[in-house]
């Protein structure tokens, strides 16, 4: 058994691509953009809670991207973590439902400073198709201060790494 | 003679009257009845003294409860729900005064019409009689006990609070004993997951009862598709749960389409085909590798998400998003599939057919991943068909129902679709079926692509013709998590008046429930995980 599985690993070889942190003309025409002027970068590594306040699941798909061997973006000391009590940045996604505005503002309460928050997505960046309603506050920004916007529908896993890349010293 | 036909005699014998059309009011009954299964679906019409009656002999007439909702035209309330048995669907209606709005309840026959009368309650205010759970469930607190949202005189802004609180008086069953303790989980979880609350009790490790609490993602969908534009309304349906973008657009689509009497050209139906199975796949492949990962095999799970990766990237090539995102229009499809494309999938097809080869009997053999899939997450054929499971969780426990086999509509109209069914009902039952659907999918896109080439290089979206006011369509198509409901009524000048799409997740979260019983606590992410349930689907 264990044959075919070391087969397979072995004649699947390393598929990981290389990428570079981006520049500042790059960002924009990803799609990104810093609201806030990011004085002092990460360095290292970076902590990220993923929050989805009223997503439709898409960001989500493309972040679980992040960790598939293409990316593998925790080789760049960028991880995923339980809690936001461990986290450097919040990843939201979705416009930000009513229902879940309480629990966004005590995750945003319970990450340590300095912290960064990033809307993920055309929803979260500004309201998408859902806009503000009786059940939608719409983007983040409308919710918690936001420090980076990332537009698309979703936006692919090379964009959000691209984004996450930006935050942190070269 | 048919069922309905049969049926309709025993409700007359208890005194119990449809008045009987068809739900394609543009185009006479004749030539209704002459349409694929999914496009002449029956309207029967019955008095609302008579809702619970109506469900006392269907399910003794072994129909499947589908679905259910309401909509308000003038001073009325409709309540519909639909029914399903061999193939056929029956949409069945009451009429309910709107100066006090109440009827009976299915749900005290259908256990799948729980959750959808509730959300019912929620949002139009029409109390079901005798129902076996009065709690709410849409509804937290972003608006008010008495406030009903899909109501007219709503306005969609609402008037909310600056911060709405939290839902803090829902009342969960409580237990009682030595060792019985409480875990509340969310609405945040420690993955990177939709938001929705589980609370469990437990003594030690085992799972003595789980509720689910949902709602945290009710985005207003339904209220705000009103008014829209039909091609608004299919980017909506979209997002309506974006790991089913194809699927839920399809189903909106073809609700639309059907109330207009347009018909999509043959070309545009096979490649929405192909893109609902490359969906499919996509889904599949993805959910595998996380079941592997939940039990911590972590080589299947990097192995499956990369197959996943390269079949996104195919359709990014080659269509122009990784997920399909809004390539399904009103009247067809907005990107056409060329001979190198067609061409480019096939050899992808092959391809991921010999990584499979080599994966699966690799992952077969491990032994600890049987130790934890094997027996684990039992849901058992009778409390499947109880909550009207559907999709490969239904099939894994023994409901044998696929709506591109048993309601065909184009293009599986033209090709044999064999349907995965299983009774084991375990976590590796639900494995094994979503393999084997990756399978069967690879052959149905092989099919589509043959019947593709036949065809001469012609329209991918048909011309639009307005509506009539009041005209209606039920799209019902099957997404890669079961099938999907999806009802559209036009109001004036080419706008949308009412938009309900019924998530599979609505039924097999209840089913969810059962089946981690007696199971351990830590099992519970990859039980989740073989169900895998939309949650904004299900909230909206």
């Amino acid at each position: 058994m264990m044959f075919k599985l070391f087969k397979k690993v072995l004649t699947t070889g390393i598929v990981t691509e290389n990428f570079k942190a981006p520049h500042d003309e790059e960002l924009e025409a990803l799609g990104i953009e810093i609201k806030r002027r990011i004085d002092k970068k990460f360095t290292g590594s970076l902590a990220i809670r993923a929050v989805d306040a009223g997503s439709c699941n898409g960001c989500e798909l493309e972040i679980h991207a992040l960790n598939n061997p293409f990316y593998d973006i925790e080789r760049f000391g960028i991880h995923f973590v339980a809690s936001p009590r461990h986290a450097d940045v919040l990843l939201v996604t979705g416009v930000v439902s009513r229902h879940m505005q309480t629990a966004l503002l005590r995750t945003y309460d319970a990450t340590p400073n300095p912290k960064w928050v990033i809307a993920m997505g055309d929803c979260a960046s500004c309201g998408g198709e859902f806009g503000v309603s009786y059940a939608s506050c719409g983007a983040v920004s409308n919710v918690i201060p936001v420090d980076m916007t990332i537009t698309g529908c979703p936006p692919s896993p090379l964009v959000l790494l691209k984004a996450l890349l930006a935050l942190m010293e070269k | 003679m048919s069922w309905q036909k049969a049926f309709l005699q025993q409700l007359e014998e208890v005194e119990i009257f449809c008045r009987c059309g068809f739900s394609r009011i543009t185009t006479d009954d004749e030539n209704a009845a002459k349409a694929a299964p999914t496009q002449r679906i029956e309207l029967w019409q019955i008095d609302d003294k008579h809702w619970q009656r109506f469900a006392e002999l269907a399910a003794e007439n072994k129909l499947r409860w589908a679905a259910g909702w309401a909509e308000q035209i003038d001073g009325q309330f409709y309540v519909n729900a639909c029914f399903e048995k061999s193939g056929n669907y029956i949409l069945l209606r009451a009429t309910v005064n709107a100066s006090k709005p109440e009827l009976s309840s299915q749900a005290t026959v259908y256990a799948a019409a729980n959750r959808s009368e509730r959300h019912t309650h929620d949002m139009f205010g029409i109390e079901f009689l005798n129902h076996p759970d009065p709690r709410c469930w849409m509804r937290h607190k972003a608006w008010g006990k008495r406030d009903y949202p899909l109501r007219h005189d709503f306005p969609v802004q609402g008037s909310p609070a600056e911060i709405t609180p939290p839902d803090t008086d829902y009342h969960f069953i409580q237990s009682h004993g030595v060792g019985v303790y409480e875990i509340p989980v969310g609405p945040v979880h420690a993955g990177i997951i939709e938001p929705g609350h589980f609370r469990f009790q437990a003594v030690g490790e085992l799972i003595l009862n789980l509720e689910e609490r949902l709602g945290y993602v009710h985005k207003g969908t339904e209220k705000i598709a009103e008014g829209r534009t039909p091609e608004g309304l299919a980017k909506l349906a979209g997002r309506v749960s974006g790991d089913t973008c194809v699927s839920h657009a399809w189903a909106a689509c073809m609700a639309m389409e059907q109330a207009a009497g347009v018909e999509i050209p043959p070309r545009a139906a096979l490649i929405r085909g192909i893109f609902a199975e490359r969906e499919r796949i996509a889904n599949h492949l993805g959910d595998i590798g996380a079941i592997c990962n939940d039990v911590a095999f972590t080589f299947a799970f990097m192995q499956m998400m990369r197959l996943k990766e390269l079949w996104c990237r195919t359709n990014y090539e080659l269509f122009g998003h990784r997920l399909l995102m809004d390539k399904i229009i009103l009247g067809g499809v907005a990107v056409d599939v060329s001979d190198a494309a067609a061409k480019f999938m096939l050899t992808d097809i092959e391809q991921l057919r010999a990584e499979l080869a080599d994966l699966i009997p690799a992952i077969d053999l491990n032994s600890s991943l049987e130790d934890r899939l094997y027996t684990a997450g039992y849901l058992s054929p009778e409390t499947a068909a109880h909550f009207g499971t559907l999709g490969f969780v239904g099939r894994a426990s023994g409901q044998d129902f696929d709506v591109r086999r048993d309601a065909p509509y184009a293009p599986y109209d033209s090709v044999t679709v064999k349907v995965a069914a299983e009774n084991q009902g375990d976590i590796a039952s639900r494995f094994w079926v979503r393999y084997k659907e990756i399978n069967a999918s690879m052959k149905l896109i092989e099919q589509f692509i043959e019947q593709l080439e036949k065809l001469p290089e012609g329209d991918l979206v048909a011309n639009w013709q307005t509506p009539k006011v009041e005209s209606y369509g039920l799209g019902i198509v099957d997404g890669w998590r079961g099938e999907i409901i999806s009802y559209v009524r036009f109001g004036e000048n080419n706008t949308i008046a009412r938009f309900y799409p019924r998530d599979p997740s609505q039924l097999n979260w209840e089913a969810l429930e059962k089946a981690v019983l007696n199971n351990i606590v830590p099992d519970f992410p990859v039980c989740n995980k073989s169900f895998n349930c939309s949650y904004s689907g299900c909230d909206l």
